[in-house]
């Protein structure tokens, strides 16, 4: 009972937002109703079975990943009127879209229920595979029997990592205010660092 | 609890949830009194360091002086800026105060004193602590002002850094524990070091690491000297400008359970959490609750202190602190550890 109450409540939430990801007038607000969706999404997988899969989804997505969203979102300036005037015009583009969406969505499930597949797992919902807990049963998967696939992936993040420090790095010119040399700064002490200095009255100090 | 309830006549599901929501209160309740008193605690220890008497008028020794606080901003109005995007503007302080009390329900007081025993207890502190981020960057961007904006964007990029490396140092833990249930953790460190001590910080390996995850807990909960949001001498109270009454309050409140679950993170991971610190069979006879909060109340007296004493970072200092130096020492660690487990027969 309380789990159908449940899915339905967290499905209905994360179709609701995500229209209301496209359906909102102001742009972070769209990114807050993205975020309810990732997190409501969360809470499907929660009920599958998949807890480790929903804390990841929350750390990754919602902590981190929509953060810089909102984050870019928040500080970028954003014509509110030049972005409605293009959807008229993107309007087709994105229903042919939609259409292929809906069509391999179709074909997808069709042919799972079709039940000729061989898929190489064990079908059924959430078969564990060492022990009870998912989060041992994914580790044994990735670290086992897919080891190789889960280090190419690493090594492409890295990649595109290397790559995105490479292409916004400027090197800024020796000496320029912006660059904190910290271990100058923390060499300095007070005997060179500062003079006392104690004039007569009615004397400047000469520096 | 559950069994209780359904002595009473109840149903399953209907005890299941009665327990549950009498557990929830169970620690909400006195989280909030502890709130109170730890923020006492916080003034008077750093009035000490000062040389000064802090809260001394309201009730014996100004004990009752957050409670005094929460009446005075209870009664005073609610101010909201007409520029500010009203709906967000009030949801912030709600989000801060609710993900500050959602992350205590894997908290174990005892081996038997936990709402949810769940296997990812510790994944589930993080989530919900990843999530306090949003209090923060809301509040700011919807005052619609330039000090809380500032304050958002700091507070966005410091936080991320920080969980980053909380990450890693986590992992090391989780290595040693062979798992990510926080009652199993605490079990697993029963007699760790020579037979003799409870707690994972005797390792040579794990006690730099705890510094560090120390370290970290201040720049995570923004207290000194990573209060970079709240800056008072440049940003007047950062995120916190534009609010009054009971929506400042709800981020008071939040930003302390925040500071408390980080101590209680401490004693939990490196400390033994609910064991007595000594394996001997008499300090069994103390409840482990008992162990748990002296523990926490050690780590939160370490917050105040580090509070009177140390000066603020600069923000390029933080972000230098965090990207260059914790975050390679926490990844080199994960490294090292595993090594060192493997090497041993510890684990694998």
């Amino acid at each position: 009972m309380i789990q159908t109450l449940a899915f339905y409540l967290f499905a209905a939430l994360v179709i609701a937002s995500a229209v209301m990801v496209i359906m909102a007038r102001n742009p972070v607000h769209s990114v807050l109703w993205l975020i309810l969706a990732f997190f409501n999404a969360a809470g499907l997988m929660v009920l599958v079975g998949a807890e480790f899969i929903a804390a990841l989804m929350v750390i990754v997505y919602v902590g981190a990943v929509a953060v810089l969203f909102l984050f870019v979102v928040m500080m970028l300036d954003i014509d509110f009127a030049e972005l409605r005037a293009g959807f008229i015009k993107n309007f087709p583009l994105g229903i042919a879209i939609a259409l292929v969406l809906l069509a391999e969505l179709v074909l997808g499930i069709g042919a799972y229920q079709a039940g000729t597949l061989e898929l190489g797992v064990p079908s059924g919902a959430a078969a564990p595979l060492l022990g009870d807990s998912n989060t041992a049963s994914i580790g044994a998967i990735l670290y086992r029997d897919y080891i190789f696939l889960f280090e190419g992936a690493g090594i492409i993040l890295l990649v595109a990592m290397i790559g995105a420090i490479v292409l916004t790095h400027r090197k800024r010119p020796a000496g320029s205010r912006s660059q904190q040399d910290i271990g100058k700064q923390n060499r300095r002490n007070p005997n060179e660092a500062t003079v006392m200095k104690q004039p007569q009255v009615g004397e400047g100090v000469e520096l | 609890m559950t069994e209780f309830f359904q002595s009473l006549g109840m149903t399953y599901e209907l005890a299941w949830f009665t327990a549950t929501i009498a557990g929830i209160l169970l620690i909400a309740f006195p989280l909030m009194a502890a709130v109170a008193m730890v923020i006492y605690v916080d003034r008077k220890v750093w009035a000490a360091i000062n040389l000064r008497r802090g809260p001394n008028v309201v009730g014996p020794f100004g004990l009752l002086q957050s409670f005094a606080d929460g009446i005075k901003v209870f009664l005073q109005e609610t101010i909201i800026p007409s520029a500010a995007n009203k709906g967000i503007f009030l949801l912030a302080p709600i989000i801060t105060f609710t993900v500050a009390l959602a992350a205590w329900a894997v908290v174990p007081f005892s081996a038997e004193a936990v709402l949810a025993d769940i296997n990812i207890g510790l994944l589930y502190i993080l989530a919900i602590s990843s999530l306090s981020v949003y209090g923060v960057v809301m509040s700011g961007w919807a005052s619609n002002s330039k000090y809380p904006f500032f304050s958002a964007m700091r507070a966005a990029a410091q936080m991320i850094s920080y969980e980053v490396s909380i990450g890693f140092i986590v992992v090391c833990v989780v290595l040693f524990a062979g798992t990510f249930n926080l009652n199993d953790i605490v079990r697993a460190q029963e007699g760790f070091g020579l037979g003799v001590i409870n707690a994972y910080i005797v390792h040579p390996l794990l006690f730099p690491m705890w510094v560090m995850f120390f370290i970290s807990c201040l720049a995570e909960t923004q207290r000194v000297p990573f209060d970079l949001t709240e800056a008072e001498s440049e940003l007047v109270a950062g995120y916190q400008t534009e609010y009054s009454s009971m929506s400042f309050a709800l981020f008071w409140l939040g930003e302390y359970a925040n500071i408390l679950l980080m101590c209680i993170l401490n004693a939990l991971l490196f400390f033994g959490g609910w064991l007595p610190p000594i394996d001997w069979a008499p300090l069994y006879a103390v409840p482990g609750i008992v162990w748990l909060l002296l523990k926490t109340f050690f780590f939160f007296f370490l917050f105040s202190w580090v509070m009177a004493t140390v000066p603020r970072y600069r923000y390029d200092q933080l972000m230098r602190l965090g990207w260059k130096v914790f975050l390679p020492i926490s990844l080199g660690f994960v490294v090292v550890i595993s090594g060192y487990l493997m090497a041993t027969g510890h684990y694998g």
